[in-house]
């Protein structure tokens, strides 16, 4: 599993990546009430948003970590949004991309470099 | 003098001598002398209570109401009857110094009169939900687009000519700077022929914006059109009037994404054009695309219902540059003054305003229809406002008023190509005699 | 128990008002209007007059109010709003005037527009006003698109606008609703513009800085003349947000410290009601270079008679339907009035003196991020009562409980947990020390018992609202049930 400085998670299984936020950013965002997600088959570049997630008191923007194809959306957030403060880093996963290169993958942080950004 | 200030000035010292300095001017030290205001401000000196309302009753004086008069004007803001309660409960002070309410706990008054407010108007239009109201018509109407054209990622915009022309220019000054195209669409007889809208739709358009009843108050097929642009994948934007929507279908279901409109007919004083109330409902849909406040129902931490301001990551305190609007204040006390009315009228009183307004107005054209030289441009349905020609009609309106009788409004004001036409509203505050009285003068001019 | 809705108090049959009887002939609607655009159902209640007088009349106790206590809000000016004024908004010569009557009809109204525009343009020190602007924000909003006229004019490329960090939200959200982009600068550690971070992202792209002075935390900008002359080395314009003109009236003027562009809030300098949230008024003044620029119509008097002059080549348009919020208007002149050249100083004087001597005692217990004199307002953070577990929201939430309102907290965000007060020159010594003691109490309290805070409040006719489900399952409008 790899990491971004905007405090989401990666993970590669074939060359679909899963994303999702971190631990540390569902408790900084506190009640998450809504999560905008993107369209099914949209391209996402690299550092670019494709999303926003909403709490109660903030919106912030969602980054793709790599660049590709949104082959798949976590359904689920649309009528239980807490999930993503529930299990952020499972059941409350965002988006699976298909990557376009794989590389990208590879320049992300690694957990203890990602857990020196948090500190 | 030290108006509403209740220092005294043994507290002012001892006060400077808590802060540790000498005077009041000590306080504002650190703006730099060449940036103080050298002398006093050329203004008048102040004055007593009783001597600032003799000056400024004489003021409001050198003005001829529509109660001195008799008014037949309407284009967006109209002479109805207003109940005496409202204003007795508008002046509570509970409700008028209070703020917007960011601690629910204490402002539980205002934000229950707002989801009122808001479900009163989302049953009014037909529509999923409305906003807590914003400035008035115009703005709302701007606004309305702006949902349209985020919503859609497109950004042209076909706007009927028939809708009220001042919004058509509070839209140009306000929606065009954010690259959005509006395109004006002729219209014939008083309304726009549907085939004029497909012809100019497209898949750049992201919506089609109508005013029901239209400017010149005639009822536009909202439902036709409507069924057009969402074939084309445009969004469908109503101006409405809140009381001909106690007799009229509502926006909802004749095909509506949004409907807004000026808030004014609902009991709201005319004011010299404000401050009224705008509003602002649309589709589930755009739910997270509406600019401003929203309250929400919610149970507090023993279970016991209470009101909440909700979805606010949307609005400019949270969201900054990236919020669906920047508007801040709205127009809440405008919108409780709305929400009394509605509640005293109730269903069978705003039927009846609306119906009665329709009467008088439908009257008034068959009693103008004998009059010689009067014609009407225009021959589709109406609701409480109409379109009359009459040779000479400045002249004519310049008679009509100093004969007591605010007669319509001009139309070449806005369209060059209806000379001589002026808009005549009439609702259910004129009476027979009023609109006879009305009848025969404005025969007497045009014939005399 | 909650109050009901009007829905829940709705009787078929119940009316709360008679109309006049219909006195002309009748006709059956349907027979000029097509069916399918004739509605049959009219979701609205039918209550009493004496119901619907208790039902809002109940719901009026719920609410805090200036009338009923100190409201120390932070940026929001809740000074008293006189009596006399409410009067003067209801004299039946300005409150029953047809936006579209006939300019001879309005002369009086025309007449107090154009007196209004003097004042404030003295006020400020700007040469000409519009008074069209409905609120602080549209203010913002017609000043910006001055600034993008101006630019057009003159064929200058201007993408950006620069924001302190500590501004307003409302200043980037009206940013981009005229196209611009927005720059951050940082605050320095005085509280004030930081001038190096502005100097480093100046240049040839800047349309303008946007600022308020004093700013959020209470602190007048004393560099304000060089970052002005800053700003115009680029041909940028320089912008005031008046909503803390409270600080510095008749003491200092925008105009003259440099501004091109000015908005004042009505509803919170000028003394009009905020109304639960409106309506407000945000007049905006400019100096001669953009006068041209000002939407239309523009009132004229040619030594005989008031005129709406509309033919404005290079007005921005107008940006409402009507002149403005009239009767706000008409507010703020009595206010005017009333207080004269030397009150409107003495309102300056006051306000700042009262947060001053609240800052001073209050610095004891909580901590100050910039001890400096402040001038309407002041800037205190709550982060000292973190140790015991308790935030700035706590103590906001139990200050409900001893009848005040909590001041703004947790803006500007630049200051961490903070608590934003303004008093205002309304109050009296015995109300801000009597606010004072409450507050030093709370900060006991939080070491001793800070269950107390986490739990409050408890005295209001709410406690703590369920905001989360409130904004998962929306639940907006009456008819129609969250999921």
């Amino acid at each position: 599993m790899k990491f971004t400085k905007e405090h989401e998670w990666a993970k590669l299984d074939g060359d679909i990546v899963t994303v999702g936020i971190t631990e540390y950013a569902a408790h900084q965002l506190g009640d998450v009430v809504f999560v905008e997600l993107p369209a099914n088959g949209s391209k996402v570049a690299m550092g670019k948003t494709f999303g926003t997630i909403e709490s109660v008191k903030t919106v912030s923007d969602m980054y793709a970590p790599v660049s590709g194809e949104v082959v798949e959306t976590n359904g689920e957030l649309e009528g239980n949004p807490a999930l993503v403060n529930e299990s952020p880093m499972d059941a409350g996963w965002i988006v699976k991309i298909k990557v376009a290169d794989s590389k990208e993958y590879d320049t992300l942080l690694s957990e203890a470099d990602y857990k020196k950004i948090c500190e | 003098m030290a108006n509403y200030i209740p220092t005294t000035p043994a507290e002012l010292q001892e006060m400077l001598g808590a802060i540790g300095v000498k005077t009041i001017e000590d306080l504002f030290a650190e703006i730099p002398p060449e940036l103080r205001l050298q002398g006093e401000l050329n203004l008048p000196a102040g004055m007593s209570e009783p001597e600032m309302t003799r000056k400024v009753t004489r003021l409001s004086q050198n003005n001829s109401t529509v109660d001195d008069k008799v008014c037949f004007l309407g284009g967006g803001a109209y002479d109805h009857i207003i109940p005496a309660a409202i204003d007795h409960l508008l002046l509570r002070g509970d409700f008028f110094t209070a703020y917007t309410p960011y601690q629910p706990e204490v402002s539980q008054g205002t934000l229950q009169c707002i989801y009122e407010f808001q479900s009163l108007i989302s049953g009014l239009t037909g529509m999923d939900q409305a906003n807590a109201s914003m400035y008035e018509g115009a703005t709302a109407a701007v606004e309305a687009i702006n949902m349209a054209t985020a919503q859609t990622r497109r950004n042209r915009v076909l706007i009927m000519q028939t809708v009220n022309p001042e919004y058509r220019r509070v839209m140009n000054s306000l929606n065009t700077p954010l690259g959005v195209n509006l395109v004006s669409v002729p219209f014939e007889d008083g309304t726009v022929d549907p085939a004029k809208v497909h012809e100019l739709l497209s898949d750049q358009v992201a919506a089609v914006v109508m005013q029901y009843p239209n400017f010149l108050g005639c009822i536009e097929d909202v439902e036709r059109i409507a069924e057009l642009a969402h074939e084309a994948g445009a969004l469908v934007i109503v101006v409405a009037n809140p009381i001909a929507l106690g007799l009229l279908e509502t926006p909802g279901k004749l095909g509506a994404d949004i409907v807004c409109g000026e808030g004014q007919p609902l009991g709201i004083p005319l004011s010299f054009g404000g401050p009224y109330v705008g509003f602002l409902a649309a589709k589930k849909a755009l739910l997270r695309r509406m600019p401003g406040r929203i309250v929400g129902r919610t149970t507090d931490l023993d279970g016991k219902t209470g009101y909440v301001l909700t979805l606010q990551a949307r609005e400019q305190h949270i969201r900054r540059e990236k919020a669906s609007s920047n508007i801040c204040s709205n127009q809440a006390l405008m919108a409780l003054n709305a929400t009394i009315y509605m509640s005293l009228m109730g269903r069978e009183g705003i039927r009846e305003v609306a119906s009665q307004s329709f009467q008088k107005a439908h009257y008034l054209k068959r009693e103008l229809a004998k009059v010689e030289g009067v014609t009407f441009p225009f021959t589709g349905s109406f609701f409480h406002e109409l379109v009359v020609k009459i040779p000479n009609a400045r002249k004519v309106l310049g008679k009509m008023a100093k004969h007591g009788i605010f007669a319509g409004i001009p139309l070449d004001n806005w369209f060059a190509n209806l000379k001589d036409c002026i808009l005549v509203a009439v609702t259910e505050k004129r009476s027979k005699d009023e609109i006879d009285n009305y009848c025969n003068l404005l025969g007497g001019f045009i014939n005399g | 128990m909650a109050e009901p809705l009007i829905f829940d108090l709705s009787k078929d049959g119940c009316r709360g008002f008679t109309l006049p009887a219909l006195d002309v002939p009748e006709v059956d609607p349907a027979d000029h209007i097509p069916a399918r655009f004739l509605r049959e159902e009219l979701p609205l209640p039918s209550m009493s007059e004496l119901d619907v007088v208790r039902h809002f009349t109940r719901l009026s106790r719920l609410n805090h109010s200036v009338d009923i206590g100190f409201y120390p809000l932070g940026s929001c000016t809740m000074k008293y709003n006189p009596k006399v004024n409410e009067n003067m908004a209801r004299l039946p010569g300005f409150a029953n005037l047809h936006p579209q009557q006939p300019e001879e009809t309005v002369q009086g109204a025309l007449q107090m527009l154009k007196t209004l525009e003097d004042s404030l343009a003295e006020i400020t020190g700007m040469d000409a006003i519009t008074l069209q602007p409905a609120a602080g924000a549209q203010g913002e909003l017609t000043g910006l698109l001055i600034m993008k006229a101006y630019h057009r004019k003159k064929g200058n490329h201007k993408t950006k606008i620069m924001i302190p960090d500590s501004g307003h939200g409302t200043n980037p959200a009206s940013c981009s609703m005229v196209g611009y982009e927005v720059v951050n600068i940082k605050s320095d550690p005085r509280g004030g513009v930081d001038i190096e971070d502005l100097k480093s992202k100046l240049g040839p792209d800047i349309a303008g800085l946007m600022i308020t002075n004093p700013n959020t935390l209470g602190l007048f900008d004393e560099n304000i003349g060089e970052l002005a002359h800053l700003v115009h080395s680029v041909d940028g314009l320089v912008y005031y947000d008046g909503a803390n003109l409270n600080a510095i009236m008749g003491w200092a003027r925008p105009g003259d410290m440099g501004f091109d562009i000015v908005h004042l809030n009505l509803h919170k300098t000028f003394s009009t009601p905020h109304g639960g949230g409106g309506p407000g008024a945000g007049p905006v003044g400019v100096k001669k270079h953009l006068e041209a620029f000002l939407p239309n119509p523009r009132i004229q008097f040619d030594g005989k008679k008031y005129r709406l002059q509309t033919k404005c080549r290079e007005s921005v348009g107008p940006v409402l339907g009507s002149l403005g919020n009239f009767l706000v208007l008409v507010r703020a002149f009595a206010y005017i009035m009333v207080n004269g050249r030397e009150g409107l100083k003495n309102v300056s004087a006051y306000a700042v003196l009262n947060a001053n001597y609240m800052m001073q005692r209050l610095k004891k217990t909580f901590d100050l991020p910039y001890d400096r004199f402040c001038k309407h307002e002041f800037v205190l953070s709550g982060k000292g009562l973190a140790k015991y577990g308790v935030k700035t929201l706590d103590v906001a939430k139990r200050l409900l409980d001893f009848g005040f309102h909590a001041p703004t907290i947790y803006f500007p965000m630049i200051v961490e947990e903070s608590m934003m007060i303004e008093p205002t020159e309304t109050e009296s010594k015995g109300t801000l020390d009597c606010f004072c003691e409450t507050m030093e109490m709370i900060a006991r309290e939080a070491a001793e018992n800070p269950e107390n805070l986490r739990n409050a409040p408890v005295k209001t006719p709410v406690r703590r609202l369920d905001e989360a489900t409130a904004a998962r399952k929306p639940d907006i409008n009456f008819f129609q049930k969250p999921e």
